[in-house]
């Protein structure tokens, strides 16, 4: 891997890490309203899924989103806006925080509702498969998703029908409060996979390099025509679910601790470290420079202007091109 | 002027469309191979052959979702669920993401998606396969429902859902299916939000509703030779919904009888009554009266049945109530 790209996943991680802390405050200060689900502890996953990916792949996010948008290219400012509502934002301030669309590079749609988006990321592969392109669309979920109906009807369809699609299972180890272990019948949601025909690998979601290449592979399959991978991602939330969640009913705090020394950023730090392919300077430099892109992302977004009652009438319907 | 039947002229509006349109494709349970359940798409595999025609697994949920997702990307799909009581089967698809996303992505997103279905009511098919629910999908923003009833205006109707924009959920009767009916050979669209006056009439408007609209032409003419002069108005769409013409009827004729195949708590009639309660009301002559059938799901038993669904006899009935 280039150094170039490596501190490319280093700085996005860092971002995202920095977007949800700015976030946390500004939601507390009351400057942030709704629902609002951090993914701090997770970046890894996001950014090893979307560097595997071009620009022109796709990706299916969910309600614990900024960090997969952030990882596939969109700019923290759109993110932030649309986190105060504002018309800037990447719904215009029309979705809110669990929504993006951002379609410039490939961010589709994020759900709100959890596994809603593997049936989409069905017709999405669908529909690439049947224009004979090579993309493919990754599909964000946590481990709460594979209990729904939607995760199975979607994969089945997805592995039967061969589609270009990686279904990315980011296990935090907690739906809300409910342990895995409280809710999965299965071994690992890796095997899940088992009864669908499709290939499924659990990987190190807290490494990032893991991630990416264990992307790149089921990308590669994908673009191949031979089907759907399911990568079940080992990952944990730093901070509660919502805002309203301190994370410490149901986790203790010494379980908290340990994965937060197997942080994400850290590791990628120390190793860019130890191996001398960066020096604390330059990492220091890229620390420095993403800050600068938050207060920019925050000014931009406290400085717009929230949408009109108008436009958000005229919003629910696309009206038809007139030229046909 | 040729006679085809109603099934006849939903399977030509799609032909044509795939013919004109490339991005038109089909999917659902039993429709490529089978032609159908009711033979609706019968050909439709052999003439586009079995990339846009497609048979799906028992996934009403990943059906939508495909769909939706397909639709992203340009494609136009029509999809089938078999009978309109599965819609519950594809809720979270079909409520919380197709008519939202437009909206919910600042309208950066479209979703024309056609999701065709039949209600079977009066074919003693019991409880599970004989709802008619335009009601609740009238209470989703952002869908449009269609109840054509007769083999002209679903074919008509249904080229304009699969050109329009926007998701619309189309409504077959299973009853009316081999009903025969004058279609012309020469392409036409039926607009959105139209309403047809049935029968010209001054003495009472009856509003009758998919099923309902013939019983209550057959009414009309009874009624003529009782010297009653009966307007028959079809919506032909629920949403959008031609209140102009609801209005200027009711204002016209002064009495207004709603003939609806639901239940009347919370079914179409409350909507349209409530409509004429707040824009016409000093212009009724009588109480507004709904023929709807009762608040008790539909029984099989053939006497029973026979006498929960509104009947001409029901009609003429609600009209001498209330015109004297």
């Amino acid at each position: 891997m280039q150094k170039e790209e490596i501190l490319f996943m280093y700085r996005k991680m860092v971002e995202i890490r920095r977007f949800e802390e700015r976030g946390g405050e500004l939601y507390a200060l009351g400057r942030i309203p709704g629902l609002y689900h951090p993914y701090n502890g997770q970046e890894a996953v996001a950014v090893g899924v979307c560097s595997a990916l071009r620009k022109d792949d796709y990706i299916l996010s969910c309600h614990r989103g900024h960090g997969h948008s952030i990882a596939k290219g969109v700019p923290s400012k759109y993110i932030m806006a649309e986190l105060f509502g504002k018309e800037t934002g990447v719904c215009k301030g029309i979705g809110g925080s669990m929504h993006s669309t951002y379609l410039e590079t490939g961010v589709l749609f994020s759900t709100a509702i959890v596994g809603g988006n593997i049936p989409i990321a069905v017709g999405v592969g669908l529909a690439i498969k049947l224009r004979k392109e090579d993309k493919v669309v990754a599909c964000f979920f946590g481990d709460g998703a594979t209990n729904t109906g939607a995760f199975h009807e979607g994969v089945n369809l997805a592995a039967l029908w061969k589609l270009p699609i990686i279904f990315v299972c980011e296990n935090n180890l907690y739906a809300v409060s409910t342990p895995v272990t409280k809710s999965v019948s299965a071994k690992s949601i890796a095997d899940r996979a088992i009864a669908y025909n499709m290939p499924a690998e659990v990987v190190d979601g807290m490494d990032v390099i893991a991630v990416r290449e264990s992307a790149q592979k089921a990308a590669e399959r994908a673009r191949k025509g031979e089907g759907p991978t399911l990568l079940e991602c080992r990952t944990y939330r730093f901070k509660g679910h919502g805002m309203y969640d301190t994370g410490y009913v149901y986790r203790t705090k010494e379980e908290v601790e340990e994965w937060m020394r197997k942080c994400p950023i850290r590791r990628l730090r120390e190793k860019l470290l130890s191996e001398g392919i960066a020096s604390e300077s330059e990492l220091n430099e890229i620390d420095k420079e993403v800050e600068a892109v938050l207060q920019e992302a925050v000014k931009f977004a406290e400085e717009s202007n929230y949408p009109s009652w108008e436009m958000m009438t005229k919003m629910l319907y696309h009206k038809r091109e007139e030229a046909e | 002027m040729r006679e085809i039947t109603y099934a006849q002229a939903i399977n030509e509006a799609l032909r044509e469309e795939m013919r004109r349109d490339e991005n038109v494709i089909v999917m659902g349970e039993d429709i490529a191979v089978f032609g159908g359940i009711f033979s609706v798409t019968k050909g439709l595999l052999e003439e586009f052959g079995p990339e846009r025609v497609r048979d799906t697994p028992i996934s009403e949920n990943a059906i939508i979702g495909a769909a939706l997702g397909a639709s992203l990307l340009g494609f136009r799909p029509v999809v089938e669920i078999m009978y309109w009581d599965f819609f519950n089967e594809c809720g979270d698809q079909l409520v919380n993401h197709l008519p939202k996303i437009h909206f919910m992505s600042g309208g950066k997103l479209k979703t024309p998606v056609v999701v065709r279905t039949q209600y079977s009511l009066g074919r003693y098919t019991g409880a599970q396969h004989s709802q008619f629910f335009p009601s609740f999908y009238m209470n989703v923003p952002g869908l449009n429902i269609a109840v054509p009833s007769t083999p002209y205006d679903a074919k008509g109707l249904l080229k304009t859902a699969i050109r329009e924009d926007n998701p619309t959920i189309f409504a077959e009767c299973a009853l009316l299916y081999r009903m025969k009916g004058q279609v012309s050979e020469e392409e036409y669209l039926i607009p959105f939000g139209k309403a047809d006056v049935k029968t010209e009439g001054k003495d009472v408007t009856v509003f009758a509703v998919s099923l309902m609209v013939q019983r209550a032409i057959a009414a009309a003419e009874e009624l003529k030779k009782k010297e009653i002069s009966v307007r028959v108005i079809d919506p032909r769409t629920l949403s959008p919904l031609d209140k102009e013409c609801l209005i200027d009827s009711v204002k016209k004729t002064g009495r207004l009888v709603i003939v609806e195949p639901d239940c009347k708590t919370a079914g179409v009639g409350a909507e349209i009554s409530a409509i004429i309660a707040e824009e016409a009301i000093g212009y009724l002559d009588a109480p507004i009266v709904r023929v709807a059938t009762p608040d008790l799901p539909a029984p099989f038993t053939a006497p029973l049945l026979d006498q929960f669904i509104p009947s001409e006899k029901d009609i003429i009935k609600a009209v001498e109530k209330i015109v004297t």
